[in-house]
Formats: C-alpha cells, sequence, structure tokens
C-alpha cells in the first residue's frame, strides 16, 4: 500500500480545520495549515510516485464498495498511472506555489465576512481535496464527485466577495453553465452503466476493445459526444465556455489555479482518460477537434480587443484549452495533457504576475490604466516577460514545445486546422504581447505609487517562471505515449517554423502597435469599425444567451411555473381543500344544533331505522 | 323457593306495558320542553327497559336480566344527581326551564 489516500486527505483535513476553527485562529496558524498541508500533499505525492518507479501498469488501490444495487456496483478506488502522475504533479506543485503566493496576495483580507482570510485558505484547501480526488479517481462516478466538488469550489471562490453583486452574479453563472455540461456528464456515465455494466476505467476500456465496432459505434459515438458536453462545460468550450471571463471576479490567486492550472484542465484529462472510448468514436474526435478550434479562435480574437489585464488572459485561457481539444481531437492525447502541463506553468505565471501588478496598483485592472510599470516593478515585469515569451510559442520555451506537438499532429490530421491554428497562434502571441506592452512600457497613465510585491508573492512566481522557460524539456509526450493508441506525427520542420514565425509575427505587431505607433490601434479599430464593435463586445454572445435562453426561462417560468402552475394549480388545489373543507362543515354544523330534543329524535329515528332494516333483512330472530 | 310470576299472566302483556312506558317517555321527552319534565321521561324510558329485562329474565329463568336491571338502576341513580345538578345550574344562570332556550354552552 502507498497510502494514495493521503494525498486529497492532506488538504481535506486543513480545510476541516481551517473551515472550523479558522475564525478564532491567529492568522499565522491559518496560514500554516493551509500552505503546510498542501505542501505535505505535495511532498506525499512526490513519495507514492518514487515508491511506484516508472508506472508501467495501473497501480490500483481498491478502498471500499461504495454502491450495490442492481447492475450498479461502484466502489471507492484510486488510481495512479502515467497520466494521473503527469496531473498529480502538476496539481500539488501549482497548488503548492499558489498557496504561498496567496499568503502575501490575500494578506490584506480581515475580518469574519467581507474578505476572511481562513474562509479563502479554507475553499482552497477544499478544492485542492477535490481536485485530486478527480484526478486520483478510478472509476467514473468518483471521478464524477471531484468533478462537481471543484465545480462548488469554484462557485465559492468567484463569489469570494460576495457583497459585490458582480461577484454573486459571476459565481452563479459559473454554476448554472456548469449544471448543463454535468447534465451532459452524467447522461454519459449513465450510458457507459447501461452498455458496459460497469464505470471502472479498466473495464470499460477493457470491454470497448472487445467489442465489435459495428454493434457499438452507435452507442459509444453517443456517450463520447455527452462526455464532451461535460467537458465543454467544465473546460469552457464553445457554447458553454461563457462563465470563465466572468469567473475572474474572483481573487487573482483562484483565477490562476482553479480558472487557469487545474479545474479548467478537468475536462482535457477526462477526455484524454477516456481516450480508448473516443478512439472508437471517430465522429465525437473530430467534434473535439472543431470544438477546440472554434473556441480556440473565437476566444483569441475577444482576447484581441480587452482591457481588462484579467480578462485578456481569461479569454486567452479558453483559447489555449481549445489547443488542448483541438489536440485530443486530432488524436495528440499526450500532446494535449502536455499543454495542460506548460499551460498551467505559463498561465498560472501570467494570472499571479498580473495579480503581482493588480497588488502594485491597489486593484487597477485596466490596462489603459498602467503604462511604464518596467521601472517601478521590475521583478514582476520581468517575470511576466518569461511567461509572454512562454505562450507566445518562441522556442525554445515551454509552450513551443507544446504547441508545436499539438500543431504538426493537427497538420498531420487536416492541414487546414494546421493554418487556423497557426494564425490563432500569432493572435495569441498578439494579445499576450499588447497586454504587456502596454502595461509595462511607454508612460504611466495612472494616478497611484506603484510598489513591488513582497517576496512571499515574487519567489512562487520565480519558480514558475523558471519553470515556464525550461518546462519543455519535460518530456511528457514521450512518457504518455505507451498510454495512449494515436499515432506520432512525423516532425516537419517547416512546419514548425512557420509557427515560430507567426508567434513572433504576433509579437513584431504588438510591438508596432503598442510601442512603435501608438496611434495605430484607434486607426485600425476605426477602419473595421463594426467588426471591431462586434468582437470588443465579445461577438454579443452573452446577449444572445439571455435573449434566446435566460429571458424565454425566465418569462416562461413566471407566466407558466410561477402564475400557471404555482399560484394558479398548486395554490388552487390547497385553496379548494380548504373551502370544500369549509363548505361541507358548513353542512354538517346545521346538525349540531343544540337543541336536544332534535337530537333525541335523530337517535329515535336511527335507532327505528336500525331495527326495521335489521327485521326486514331477518337479522333479528 | 325464587319469586314466581302469576301463570296467568302472560309475557306479551309484560312487554306491551314496557313499551307503552317506553313509547311515553320517548314522545314525553321529544314534546315537553319542561327540562324536569324532559328527565323524568329519561327515567321512564329507562324503566321501561328495566320491566323488559326483568320480564325476560324470568320467562327464561335465567340471571342475566336482573344484573343488567342493577347496572341500569346505578346509572339512572348516578345520573339522577349528576343531572339534577346540572338543572339547578342551568335555572340560576339562566333563570329558566325551558330546553331550547339552552342550546348553545356560550351565554
Amino acid at each position: 500500500m502507498q497510502h494514495l489516500w493521503l494525498i486529497p486527505a492532506l488538504p481535506f483535513a486543513g480545510f476541516l480545520v481551517n473551515g472550523i476553527f479558522g475564525r478564532r485562529m491567529p492568522k499565522a496558524a491559518v496560514t500554516a495549515t493551509a500552505t503546510g498541508s498542501v505542501l505535505l500533499s505535495l511532498f506525499w505525492t512526490v513519495k507514492v510516485l518514487l515508491g511506484l518507479g516508472t508506472l508501467e501498469h495501473v497501480y490500483l488501490e481498491r478502498y471500499f464498495t461504495w454502491l450495490q444495487s442492481g447492475i450498479v456496483n461502484v466502489s471507492f478506488d484510486f488510481a495512479v498511472d502515467r497520466l494521473s502522475a503527469v496531473m498529480l504533479l502538476i496539481v500539488t506543485g501549482i497548488g503548492s506555489l499558489i498557496h504561498i503566493y496567496a499568503i502575501g496576495y490575500m494578506g490584506h483580507e480581515h475580518g469574519p465576512n467581507h474578505g476572511g482570510y481562513y474562509r479563502f485558505f479554507a475553499y482552497m484547501n477544499l478544492f485542492m481535496f477535490f481536485m485530486l480526488v478527480l484526478v486520483l479517481a478510478a472509476n467514473y462516478l468518483v471521478l464524477f464527485v471531484g468533478w462537481e466538488g471543484v465545480g462548488l469550489c469554484s462557485y465559492l471562490l468567484i463569489g469570494f466577495y460576495f457583497l459585490k453583486k458582480s461577484a454573486g452574479d459571476a459565481g452563479k453563472k459559473a454554476f448554472v453553465v456548469n449544471r448543463i455540461g454535468d447534465f451532459g456528464f452524467s447522461l454519459g456515465m449513465f450510458l457507459i452503466l447501461i452498455h458496459f455494466g460497469s464505470l471502472d476505467f479498466g473495464s470499460v476500456f477493457g470491454k470497448a476493445a472487445t467489442m465489435s465496432p459495428e454493434a457499438s459505434a452507435g452507442i459509444i459515438t453517443a456517450i463520447c459526444l455527452l462526455l464532451l458536453v461535460g467537458a465543454t462545460g467544465k473546460s469552457a468550450q464553445v457554447p458553454l465556455y461563457v462563465w470563465l471571463p466572468d469567473a475572474m471576479e474572483g481573487p487573482t490567486p483562484v483565477s490562476a489555479l482553479i480558472h487557469a492550472a487545474t479545474m479548467v484542465t478537468a475536462g482535457v484529462y477526462m477526455v484524454a482518460r477516456s481516450s480508448a472510448l473516443f478512439e472508437l468514436a471517430p465522429v465525437a474526435k473530430e467534434t473535439v477537434a472543431i470544438v477546440g478550434l472554434v473556441t480556440a479562435v473565437l476566444a483569441a480574437t475577444i482576447g484581441l480587443t480587452q482591457w481588462d489585464i484579467k480578462k485578456v488572459f481569461a479569454y486567452s485561457t479558453v483559447s489555449q484549452l481549445g489547443y488542448m481539444f483541438l489536440g485530443l481531437g486530432v488524436g495528440a492525447y499526450s500532446a494535449g495533457v502536455f499543454h495542460i502541463m506548460t499551460h498551467a506553468f505559463f498561465k498560472a505565471l501570467l494570472f499571479l504576475g498580473a495579480g503581482s501588478v493588480i497588488h502594485a496598483l491597489e486593484g487597477e485592472q485596466d490596462l489603459r490604466m498602467m503604462g511604464g510599470l518596467r521601472s517601478k516593478i521590475p521583478l514582476t515585469c520581468f517575470l511576466l516577460f518569461c511567461a509572454s515569451i512562454a505562450i507566445a510559442g518562441v522556442p525554445p520555451f515551454s509552450g513551443f514545445h507544446s504547441k508545436d506537438a499539438i500543431l504538426l499532429a493537427a497538420h498531420h490530421h487536416a492541414p487546414w486546422m494546421f493554418w487556423v491554428a497557426v494564425v490563432t497562434a500569432g493572435m495569441t502571441a498578439f494579445y499576450v504581447f499588447r497586454a504587456f506592452f502596454l502595461a509595462f512600457l511607454g508612460n504611466y497613465r495612472g494616478q497611484g505609487h506603484p510598489h513591488e510585491s513582497p517576496p512571499v508573492m515574487t519567489a512562487p512566481l520565480g519558480v514558475l517562471a523558471l519553470l515556464s522557460l525550461v518546462g519543455g524539456y519535460f518530456d511528457v509526450p514521450h512518457y504518455l505515449e505507451p498510454m495512449f493508441h494515436g499515432g506520432h506525427a512525423p516532425h516537419e520542420t517547416s512546419l514548425v517554423v512557420i509557427s515560430v514565425a507567426a508567434g513572433l509575427t504576433g509579437i513584431g505587431l504588438a510591438f508596432l502597435f503598442y510601442v512603435a505607433k501608438p496611434g495605430l490601434p484607434d486607426a485600425v479599430s476605426r477602419l473595421f469599425g463594426p467588426v471591431y464593435r462586434l468582437v470588443y463586445y465579445k461577438y454579443f454572445v452573452d446577449e444572445a444567451y439571455d435573449a434566446v435562453i435566460v429571458h424565454p426561462a425566465r418569462d416562461g417560468s413566471t407566466a407558466v411555473l410561477w402564475r400557471g402552475v404555482d399560484a394558479g394549480f398548486i395554490d388552487g388545489i390547497v385553496n379548494g381543500v380548504g373551502s370544500v373543507a369549509r363548505s361541507v362543515g358548513g353542512g354538517l354544523r346545521q346538525i349540531q344544533s343544540g337543541y336536544i330534543r332534535r337530537y333525541a329524535a335523530w337517535v329515535l329515528l336511527g335507532s327505528i331505522v336500525i331495527v326495521a332494516a335489521a327485521s326486514f333483512l331477518g337479522g333479528a330472530r | 323457593m325464587p319469586f314466581q310470576l302469576p301463570a296467568e299472566v302472560p309475557l306479551s302483556w309484560y312487554l306491551i306495558l314496557s313499551a307503552i312506558l317506553f313509547v311515553t317517555g320517548a314522545a314525553g321527552f321529544l314534546i315537553r320542553r319542561n327540562i324536569i319534565t324532559v328527565f323524568m321521561c329519561i327515567e321512564l324510558m329507562l324503566n321501561a327497559v328495566n320491566l323488559t329485562f326483568i320480564s325476560f329474565s324470568n320467562a327464561l329463568g335465567k340471571v342475566d336480566g336482573h344484573i343488567f336491571s342493577f347496572f341500569v338502576m346505578v346509572v339512572a341513580a348516578a345520573e339522577a344527581a349528576v343531572g339534577l345538578a346540572i338543572i339547578l345550574t342551568v335555572f340560576k344562570n339562566r333563570a329558566t326551564l325551558e330546553i331550547d332556550e339552552v342550546s348553545s354552552l356560550k351565554l
């Protein structure tokens, strides 16, 4: 036994201690509990993985039978294979760094309600618990527990500043949109259970491989499409991506940990985990690729026009998640997971760096109010530069390696996907450097006095910066190769050159637009006026959803469900029962007149009737 | 040697007398308005029933009817005590013995 359960149990213990006693604990104790439990979890993960060696086979630990009823037989099992090993290291590693960073970032939070230092860390630890359950799960149902749990923590942390209405609304939006995805996921699970009679990854994939393709192709396609619906909700893909940009209402460490590095990659992880099924359903696989590509392009274009630094990175996250789905859809599962890892490095760094900027400017998030920060917060500037060149795909930094693996696989699958993805890569480089140049070059346009963040914040950033730069040399694709069936795309130098050129062009254009000729962006946006406005207002997707789904649902609920069903029908039943009882009682009340002689007459009449009936029926002998 | 009814008086005569008494009582109960009269009518009905019990008991040579009639007497005695007390209280509070005036417990 390697005691895998300790990995999630440690953060859960931290959650219990901070959640129950945190209010009365000194701040240092809260910090030590929260950060310590996650660090211990990281330590235990490393120890377990070292103990398990090369992980040629899945290492499974069975704990107890959870549900047993008819064909449903689910046990609570944890398993580690190479895929979950990579994810475990990402989650605990990035999680630890962000917990340390949050000590500094959340240091100003006080009071039991608004703010609430201990509340923040309790939720963060709970999130770590559920995320690790998700990653360690050995069957779909345990995975679903983690899946729902991280959704809950995401909701709690987006709405962390709950006195602000927009934060509460964003939390609710994330929760509701995720419910739609989870509905698809649960339907997929039911289909798996009916079709395979089990939810264990091992037996499901084993049975899927031995079934005749003709007999099961349709149902496996249905399963995969439903799982994809779940993944689009959790991983913010078209059409369910709308919650992620709003989720930036949460504190920045939350954006970095949950809405960039870990939780939103759960959908990618789940699809990669189910690769054995997706391989049998080419239609579903193609859908994954197209959803990913559409998301990548759509989000990247929106990212070009945003002014809020966190919104830029949020759309960037959506776009990069689209990349990962593209990788999965074209069969490069290992490249997709590789991109999860490198993205976790540089996107966490981007968000935490943005947090450092926001912290320095005391809450200012608008790029138009920044500028010239290079000299004021040089360390943050340098760290964000590392992240920017990593995401832009400049060789030899981490983003280059993973993005290229995906691009090559896309070209191998369908060349047009490669070209679309390359253009998106150029846009990625452009919007990231646009944000970077707007924030750090030029002249300072704000009023405050920026100050560099404390070492407790910059130290984790340093580690992340190092990982962003060299993370591409962790040979994850090679390590994961035995897990997946997908073919290896041939290496073509010309394609690599094209994608690097796209990235450099993006950077160059950003430099031209925002440093060399600052008047150019306005001119261009005027030139493409209607198109610019369409993109600036995010293609009016939120408005369209409001008009097509939210308003009809609300008005329909008001007219039919509230006024009709509830006030009309259900209240009608209740009031009807009451008034019938009242009128029947009113009738019966007449008998209870209080006149004794009338009662006596009734008694006499009754006895005469009974005696007469008995006589006629022959009862009285 | 137990007491024997004269043989020349048949059972049916006793029953007819009892029926006449009972109907008188019942009719009085329904028709009369004075509480005291109503009360006496109840006693009349009870005793009509007692007479029936005794007659059958004698005719059948069993003691069950005697026992029942004793029960009826005990209950009638208790009822008389409680009933007269109620009548007194009613008269004290409402200054009337008209039975239809006492149709409500509330004053």
